[in-house]
Parts: structure tokens; C-alpha cells; sequence
């Protein structure tokens, strides 16, 4: 695998995989304006559902962003060198998704045009304006390592930038498990396991989209690759798909647990419709048991293109998960007068209906376009293929 | 910045169109990037405009539900013309409702208004990233609706859903309460109004109504109607589990 491989992408493929991904981008930026125009109503959120499916996508691809930042801390931090052949393309994804996901988030407030208020006017206390920050470090500490990887002057930077990294993500992704967490009076939010299983959760993304990315620039330059780096990838998945799975159930058994709960889990685990639904058969079934077994089959465990299935199962499993936990959450009604039935006008006491609407989709799928579209070129116009030189890889280093 | 500091205006402004242009435009959010002191409420009237909000008041309500009719909606309607809201869809805003609620243990029920509680530790004013969420000092939380960019989050951190987000364009607004698209907005327990020396709107529509559930006044006056009542009666403060100190307390529920 040489470099020069790599950069044969076929020019007119490139193009029109630009093309088509500027177009989504497009659609999205249109989506949002449709929505901005004519207010919220033209969504499916409404005074109950506050947050809707562009939440989903933002929340995903933020978490996810933060976690595919992995496979460079295992190989900067923890110097594994078939991690750090992929550490430029894993900070590259960093940032791309980032990108996509702050840029959906911002344009589904009510007044995106107010974005130099929200960089200009800042409550410390809120966790919400740590995210700001944070996200924003992020971008610069990332771009930094970008920088130490790729220009030799540097390159002795590159393991503290990279430890810089690592601490940076793991504040980030705690940061945004946290805006959940600040919701006490949420029944769905009140856990202080949410957290760290943000952060297991982000593993698990990040770790599944850096698989299908990496998968689909093998197969763009007709390159397979190596056996030994496609099995510890997939076991390194497997376990954080397990340790989720390990939170899953803490989270509801600690809320099974305290009796107040019960209604709540009640919901989600049995007569949610919805996001009953989504959370077995999305979430349980698509999201973990499925991708679990075939990652742990011992032949379609290696073969790469069940790993990537695997993955894509892995993703789609976490969309679901994130709208059982934002949407089922909030579709929930708040208990104000615990131990009473509430009735009124706005909806107390009554499940809340959520049908999320085209534009919201079209805004989210926009910015998973503006992630995409930042990978392709950035893959294209600088060396973030993963190279791996067996000759500088000491046997030992490619098992465990 | 400070979360309860009084941020109502030295009100010089009283032009609207020139509130008009504050909300369009990028040069107008770099002003107002330099001068958050400009709010919504730009009619203080009842007090000095140069004189602060003072904490030496807590403004606060008493709700007796024993005295507030089932079906009655006298207060929520007067809140809407207020105001100027008006629908029960789920996009609609809702800055005061009629609750029943129904004690599933003895089967009693009580009715009764709920909106914000006036919290004295505000959730939605911890977690408002831009600081538009704010409690003046005398107690009174408010959205400045220049800041608000629409994030929500204070509607998720509310226990009380006394949050509306304004989900479409407006008409026929009432100058004294600005509201636009795009933000949220909840009870200002009639700013304009107390500003002037005159209470909620709500409560004078129960009392014109003859009910009279709602008791408005300052809660740090020990000599005041409101804080005599709390301080002989059983009265009750919503989630008063969360320890919010809520500004709204209930009577016989
Ligand atoms: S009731 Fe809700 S909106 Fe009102 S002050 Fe308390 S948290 Fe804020
Ligand atoms: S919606 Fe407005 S008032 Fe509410 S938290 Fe966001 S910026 Fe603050």
C-alpha cells in the first residue's frame, strides 16, 4: 500500500461524489432556511417535543466525533502503531463530524441569525455554553494534531497534542451527556449514569463510522485490508458495542429501582409504541445483538465486508437509541404533581406525540453531508489514507 | 455576567420601530452585543426609570385552589389578551393553563392556574447559555427576548413546562410585551404592570370574576397580605423537592 495509490482517486469519481454530497448539503441548507422562514411549526416539534430529530443527528454525530478521536488516542497516547497509521484520517473524521453536527444544532435554533450572540454572551454556569467551548477547543486542539501528524518539523508534538486530544474529547463527551444530566426534574434524564455511558456510547459510533469510512476508501483505491488490522478493529468494536449494551442495562435497572421510575420505564420498555419499538428491535436487535454476533462469528468476524455490515447496523442502532432517549424523554410527561393525575389544556400528564417532518430530516441528513463532503476533499487533497508499513510493524504489535 | 442582576432598562427608548430594527440584521446584534442592557421592557413606569428593580422586594402570588372554580378560565384568558396568545395547539403558546388534577390516593380533586413558578434558583436561568434567561431582584425571571436564540433548553430544564417556544410568525402584538418568532417566552408575571404599581393580569381577572384564588404581593414584606397568609397557612410549593423556593405558592392542595 503506497501513498500513490491512494492519491489516484479517479478523478471524475471524486467529482461526482463531491457533487452529489454538495447537493445533500444543499437540500439541507434549504431544509433549514424553509424552517427558519416559517418557524418551527413547519417541523414536528412542538411546546411538549421541544427537541426533535435534528437533535438526533446533531447529538450522534457530536458523540460520535468525540469517539472516533479513539483511534488516534490508541495510537498516539497508547502508541499502538496500526492505530496511528489511521490517527490523521480518525482526527479528520474528528472534525468533519463536528462540523456537521454544531452546524445542524445551530441552524435548528430558533434564531440561527443570533449566532454572534451566542458567541458573545456567555452564562458560565450553564453547561450549554461550556459545550461552546469546549467544541470550539476541540476544533483547535484537533486541527493541532492534524498539524503535528503531517509536518515532520512538528512531528515531535504530535504525542502531546495527542494527549491534549484524548482529555479534550473525553470532556467533551461528558460535557454533552451532561446537558442531559441537568435535567433533573426529567425522569428519562435524572440518572448520573448518563455521563459516562455518553461516553462508551461515543466509542462505539465513533469506532463503527471510522470502519465504514476507512471500508469505503479501501474499496474507492481497490485495496483490501490486512486480516490482522480488520480482526482487532472488530474486536476493539465489539467490546465497546458490549459496554454499552453493560450501561444499556444499568440505566434501566437503576431505574427499575427506585419505584418512582417505574411509569417511566414502563414506557420506554413496554407500551411506548414507538420508541417501545425502537428500542428492542432498533436499538437491542439492530444496534447490538446482531453486529455482536456477527463481529464475534468466527469467519464473518473477518470477513471486511460483514465487519462494515456490522458497523452499519452499529450506526443505525445508535440513531435509534439517541431518539429513545431525546424524544422517548421528552414524549414522557413530566410528573409536576407526583402522585396525582393531571389533565389541562397543555397536554399535562399526556404522552406527547411526536411526527418529525421532512425538512427536519432533510436539515440532519445535511449535516451528515457537510461531514462527508469535508472528509472526501480534505482525503483528497491531503494524505490521510491509512498507511501501513509492515516492514516497521513488529509482529507483537499486531496482536492483542 | 451575573444572573440576577436587574437588567430592566434606564428606559430611554420607548420606540419601537427602533425594537423593530433591533430584530433584524447583523448590526444590530453587534450592538446589542455591547449594550444587553436594552430589554423588552422599556416601559418602567411604576418605579423611577433610573431605579433598579430592588431585591429588597419578592414579588409572588398565592394560589388557593379551594377557592379557583373548575371550568373557570377567567385567568388564562385575561393572561392571553394580555399578553397576546391565544390556541391550545401543541405549537401554541401557554404561558399560564387551567391543571385538574386528581389525588389518586382519595380520589379529591383540585383545579387550579399554573405557569412559571418564579423560582428563586431558576433552572431555566442555570442552563441558558446566553444569559437571556435572567431573575431580576425582585424575583421576577424573565426571557430577554434580544438574547434568546431559540435553544430550548430552558424548556427542557423547567419543571414546571411553564416554557412556550413561539413556533410561527406573529400578528397584533401588544407593545408593552414584545414577543417574536423563533424565541421563548413564558410568564413575566405582567411586568409592564407591576412596574406601574399594578398587579398580574390574571389576578385581577379573578377577583373580577369574584373568585378570588389569586393573591398577588411582595413575599418580603412581612406586613403584606401574601406574606401573612404564608407565614399562618398550610401553603404548598410545587416540586418543592427540587428546592427551587418557588415564587408562586399553592393553598389547599
Ligand atoms: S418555573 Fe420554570 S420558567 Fe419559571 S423560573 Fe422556574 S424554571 Fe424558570
Ligand atoms: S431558548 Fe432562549 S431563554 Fe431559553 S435557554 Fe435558550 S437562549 Fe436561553
Amino acid at each position: 500500500m503506497n501513498i500513490d495509490a491512494f492519491r489516484k482517486i479517479e478523478e471524475r469519481a471524486f467529482y461526482a461524489l463531491a457533487a452529489l454530497l454538495g447537493l445533500v448539503v444543499l437540500i439541507g441548507l434549504g431544509a433549514a432556511h424553509y424552517m427558519e422562514t416559517h418557524g418551527h411549526v413547519v417541523t414536528g416539534m412542538t411546546n411538549q417535543i421541544v427537541w426533535g430529530l435534528p437533535h438526533v443527528f446533531a447529538v450522534f454525530m457530536i458523540v460520535a466525533a468525540s469517539g472516533v478521536l479513539n483511534v488516534a488516542s490508541i495510537g498516539s497516547v497508547f502508541g499502538k502503531p496500526v492505530y496511528k497509521a489511521r490517527a490523521p484520517l480518525s482526527a479528520l473524521l474528528a472534525i468533519a463530524l463536528l462540523a456537521g453536527g454544531l452546524t445542524v444544532l445551530m441552524l435548528d435554533l430558533g434564531r440561527p441569525d443570533r449566532l454572534i450572540v451566542a458567541m458573545t454572551h456567555f452564562n458560565f454556569k450553564s453547561i450549554f455554553a461550556l459545550n461552546v467551548i469546549l467544541y470550539t477547543g476541540f476544533f483547535a486542539i484537533v486541527a493541532a494534531y492534524i498539524w503535528t501528524m503531517m509536518d515532520r518539523k512538528v512531528k515531535g508534538f504530535s504525542k502531546y497534542a495527542g494527549f491534549s486530544a484524548f482529555i479534550w474529547r473525553l470532556a467533551l463527551t461528558t460535557a454533552t451527556g451532561s446537558i442531559f444530566g441537568f435535567l433533573v426534574a426529567r425522569q428519562a434524564y435524572s440518572s448520573a449514569i448518563l455521563a459516562p455511558m455518553f461516553i462508551i456510547m461515543s466509542f462505539s459510533y465513533g469506532l463503527a463510522v471510522f470502519i465504514v469510512v476507512q471500508s469505503f476508501m479501501y474499496a474507492w483505491n481497490g485495496l483490501t485490508l490486512d486480516e490482522a488490522i480488520l480482526r482487532r478493529m472488530k474486536n476493539l468494536l465489539a467490546t465497546f458495542v458490549g459496554a454499552v449494551f453493560y450501561f444499556t442495562i444499568v440505566y434501566h435497572m437503576t431505574n427499575l429501582y427506585f419505584a418512582k421510575q417505574w411509569d417511566f420505564e414502563r414506557f420506554i420498555l413496554l407500551d411506548g409504541g414507538i420508541f417501545t419499538t425502537l428500542f428492542w428491535v432498533g436499538q437491542i436487535a439492530i444496534g447490538t445483538l446482531i453486529p455482536l454476533a456477527m463481529l464475534l462469528h468466527p469467519t464473518l468476524g473477518i470477513n471486511s465486508k460483514s465487519v462494515l455490515f456490522s458497523a452499519l447496523l452499529i450506526i443505525l442502532g445508535g440513531f435509534a437509541q439517541l431518539y429513545v432517549i431525546i424524544i422517548g424523554g421528552q414524549a414522557f410527561p413530566l410528573s409536576i404533581f407526583p402522585g396525582m393525575q393531571e389533565t389541562s389544556t397543555f397536554f399535562d400528564g399526556a404522552i406527547h406525540h411526536y411526527n418529525p417532518s421532512l425538512p427536519e430530516f432533510l436539515l440532519g441528513l445535511g449535516g451528515i453531508g457537510i461531514a462527508l463532503l469535508i472528509t472526501t476533499i480534505a482525503v483528497r487533497i491531503l494524505h490521510f489514507v491509512p498507511q501501513d508499513d509492515f516492514h516497521h510493524v513488529s509482529k507483537d504489535a499486531l496482536t492483542d | 455576567m451575573s444572573n440576577n442582576v436587574d437588567k430592566t432598562p434606564d428606559s430611554k427608548s420607548h420606540d419601537s420601530s427602533r425594537r423593530q430594527f433591533i430584530g433584524y440584521g447583523a448590526a444590530a446584534m453587534a450592538g446589542l452585543a455591547i449594550a444587553p442592557g436594552i430589554t423588552l421592557f422599556d416601559l418602567a413606569h411604576g418605579r423611577a426609570p433610573e431605579e433598579a428593580a430592588s431585591s429588597k422586594v419578592r414579588w409572588g402570588m398565592l394560589i388557593d385552589s379551594g377557592k379557583c372554580a373548575t371550568g373557570c378560565n377567567d385567568c388564562v384568558s385575561a393572561c392571553g389578551k394580555e399578553n397576546g396568545f391565544s390556541g391550545s395547539r401543541e405549537t401554541d403558546s401557554q404561558w399560564i393553563r387551567k391543571v385538574e388534577i386528581k389525588d389518586l390516593r382519595n380520589g379529591q380533586s383540585h383545579s387550579l392556574p399554573m405557569m412559571c413558578q418564579h423560582c428563586e434558583h431558576p433552572p431555566c436561568v442555570d442552563v441558558c447559555p446566553t444569559g437571556a434567561s435572567f431573575k431580576r431582584a425582585d424575583g421576577i425571571v424573565l426571557v430577554d427576548r434580544h438574547i434568546c436564540i431559540g435553544c430550548r433548553y430552558c424548556m427542557m430544564a423547567c419543571p414546571y413546562k411553564a416554557r412556550s417556544f413561539v413556533h410561527e410568525e406573529l400578528q397584533d402584538q401588544n407593545p408593552d410585551v414584545p414577543r417574536g418568532k423563533g424565541c421563548v417566552e413564558a410568564c413575566t408575571l405582567c411586568v409592564h404592570r407591576v412596574d406601574r404599581g399594578g398587579q398580574p393580569a390574571c389576578a385581577d381577572a379573578c377577583s373580577a370574576a369574584g373568585h378570588n384564588a389569586i393573591l398577588f404581593g411582595d413575599l418580603n414584606d412581612p406586613n403584606s397580605e401574601i406574606s401573612k397568609r404564608v407565614a399562618t397557612l398550610a401553603t404548598t410549593q410545587v416540586r418543592g423537592d427540587l428546592g427551587l423556593n418557588v415564587g408562586v405558592r399553592y393553598q389547599g392542595i
